[in-house]
């Protein structure tokens, strides 16, 4: 293979329900840096069916060079096969040297089909990319056992160079409705023997559930507290906040609340500007889920708990009894103002 | 119906520790286990032979000791174990180890072939769609349910905000959720039924596949580098009481504009 053949970079930009995703515009701003150290093109490909050049404008607004559409009924909704056939035809064409796909349960579903069927490598859950002075290869920096080591993963030899990236973890830019970019079209044939399995039913959870990615304050609770009445009562705290509430894993375990609540390595990514532990140890995995909040409060009453290496304000007490405190104080101090 | 079921021995993740002094990970008497994911798969497959009678074999592919892990699932109710090993195989990244696997999976017999949706040590959640591929077999992922149904699967697939029901024929692949079941333990007989029974070990020799295809060789990706997270400096810890906590917390916020 003749990696120099390959060029630009191209992200899969994420649609689910007629909407294009926020990890889509996350990775834009990502490999926005990445395409521009490589002095190359960045292109959003988007698959669907019904697809409105208004998508392809905010794209564009918000970092892509190019927008490539593939518009067709079959991609409506996602199905692995009909996806993986019209990004395998994408890449085919256009050979880009790079390709990033969200960390998403449809990018990692996707992704390692699209790879194994185009033969290169794929590097999962990437937290940090860049590209090598010299080589120009992708670093791709992700982390492994739970969150206690990261690694820098490379493919020298193989095109293009595929990861997913954790979503959350990207900023997008700025939207400058002012930039300019191309549209095109790309067709594919689907038949029916690439609808190779029968979507019975789509179900939507989202109504009522709101996503603590999104959210710029969270209160999150672990064991720690003790019952699911006192999880309950972090509510009165995220409440004064105008943030919602999450969970450690283990909580999660234990049915307290959804696992779409779940902060950590095998949960969500978060990075809050304001993000308050209450009864949370800080296991590894809970870390790696939530470090890189803005301003970290941890609330234990065991003064060796290892989330207060992490906290910027640590608290040791009763957390059963600061909680509706807390909650007092910050209605207290609103009415001041 | 025959189940092929992909385990992997991993170890326990939540017990793996970093030494302070040299930041590198204890793996000193950490204990290995069936992935757990994996696990559930596995459970899955042994209820379906519970309900409608299927013939479940286990493979792995890992160091000799990963025979353990076999032999646990052989005692869960498992009917048959072949382990993968081979130095031939080692240093594989997820497309090399999927190509193994998908090699070994061409010998042997089945409908169905469940493997985790990923496994703690790695978290990639890409050998199963790219043993699937390999195959050139259907894959339905992020499976939390799973029935048969004449010459199908039905299963329940999970997104972050809502799930299908999707009707996969057969043959194809699933990737297992941990939380669709609790898988169950090992029974006395099984245990020893388990080791009464022999676990063939195929290499590199029993595979029909392109030995520029395995192992490290036939990796594309490569681990460049690698290190632990350093921890950044830990902020002020008050130990006071509950009341005098939340005071000092909201005076902070109010400091940092945040409030």
């Amino acid at each position: 293979m003749n990696v120099s053949e390959y060029k630009g970079v191209f992200v899969f930009a994420e649609r689910r329900d007629g909407a294009v995703q926020k990890v889509a515009y996350e990775l834009l701003g990502m490999g926005r840096g990445i395409a521009d150290a490589l002095g190359e093109p960045l292109a959003a490909v988007l698959l669907g069916s019904g697809l409105k050049d208004s998508e392809a404008a905010e794209l564009i607004a918000f970092g892509a060079d190019e927008v490539i559409l593939v518009d067709h009924p079959d991609l409506g909704v996602y199905m692995t096969e009909p996806y993986t056939k019209a990004v395998v035809k994408a890449i085919a064409e256009r050979k880009p040297g790079v390709v990033f796909f969200g960390a998403t349960t449809i990018g990692r579903d996707l992704a390692p089909r699209v790879s194994a069927r185009v033969k290169t490598g794929l590097t999962a859950d990437c937290t940090a990319l860049a590209v090598e002075d010299g080589t120009r290869n992708l670093l791709m920096t992700r982390p492994a056992f739970g969150g206690n080591i990261m690694a820098t993963i490379v493919c020298p030899e193989h095109r293009p160079q595929m990861s997913t990236v954790r979503p959350g973890v990207m900023r997008k830019l700025e939207r400058d409705g002012a930039r300019k970019g191309r549209v095109s079209r790309l067709a594919v044939e689907i038949e029916a023997k690439d609808r190779n399995v029968e979507i019975l039913e789509v179900v939507s959870e989202k109504v009522a559930r709101k996503n603590i990615e999104d959210s710029t304050v969270l209160v999150s609770g672990g064991r720690g507290l003790g019952s699911p009445e006192n999880f309950r009562k972090l509510d009165l705290v995220a409440d004064e906040l105008g943030g919602l509430v999450s969970a450690s894993r283990a909580v999660v375990d234990l049915g307290w609340v959804g696992q779409d609540r779940q902060v950590g390595q095998t949960g969500k990514t978060v990075r809050p500007d304001l993000y308050i532990a209450c009864g949370i140890s800080g296991m590894i995995q809970h870390i790696a889920g939530m470090e890189d909040s803005g301003f970290i409060v941890a609330v234990n009453k065991n003064s060796g708990a290892p989330i207060f290496e992490y906290a910027d304000l640590g608290i040791v007490t009763d957390v059963n009894r600061l909680v509706p405190a807390l909650a007092e104080e910050l209605k207290a101090a609103k009415a001041e103002r | 119906m025959n189940i092929v079921v992909c385990v992997k021995q991993v170890p326990d993740t939540t017990e793996v520790k970093i030494d302070p002094a040299t930041g590198t990970l204890v793996r000193e008497g950490i204990p290995s286990i069936i992935n757990p994911d994996d696990k559930s798969g596995l459970e899955a497959a042994l209820e379906l032979k519970d309900q409608v009678g299927a013939k479940v074999t286990v493979l792995s592919m890992g160091p000799p000791q990963a025979e353990l892990a076999l032999r646990e699932a052989l005692a869960m109710g498992a009917d048959e174990a072949v382990l993968l090993s081979d130095r031939a195989f080692g240093g594989a990244d997820t497309w090399a180890t999927s190509t193994t696997l998908a090699a070994a999976l061409r010998k042997l017999d089945w409908d169905l072939v469940v493997c985790g949706r990923q496994a703690i040590d790695g978290d990639t959640a890409q050998v199963g769609p790219q043993i699937a591929e390999h195959l050139g077999i259907p894959h339905v992922s992020y499976v939390s349910e799973l029935k048969v149904e004449g010459e199908a699967v039905v299963v329940k697939r999970a997104f972050e905000d809502g799930y299908q029901r999707i009707r996969a024929k057969f043959p194809c692949l699933v990737t297992a959720l941990k939380d669709m079941n609790k898988p169950r333990y090992m029974s006395v007989g099984g245990v020893f039924d388990a080791y009464r029974k022999t676990i063939p070990v195929w290499g590199l020799a029993d595979l029909d596949v392109d030995p520029a295809n395995i192992g490290l060789k036939g990796s594309p990706t490569r681990v460049k580098s690698s290190y632990t997270k350093g921890t950044k400096s830990a902020g002020k810890v008050y130990e006071v009481d509950p009341k005098e906590g939340a005071r000092i917390i909201v005076e902070r916020l109010k400091e940092k504009f945040i409030i």
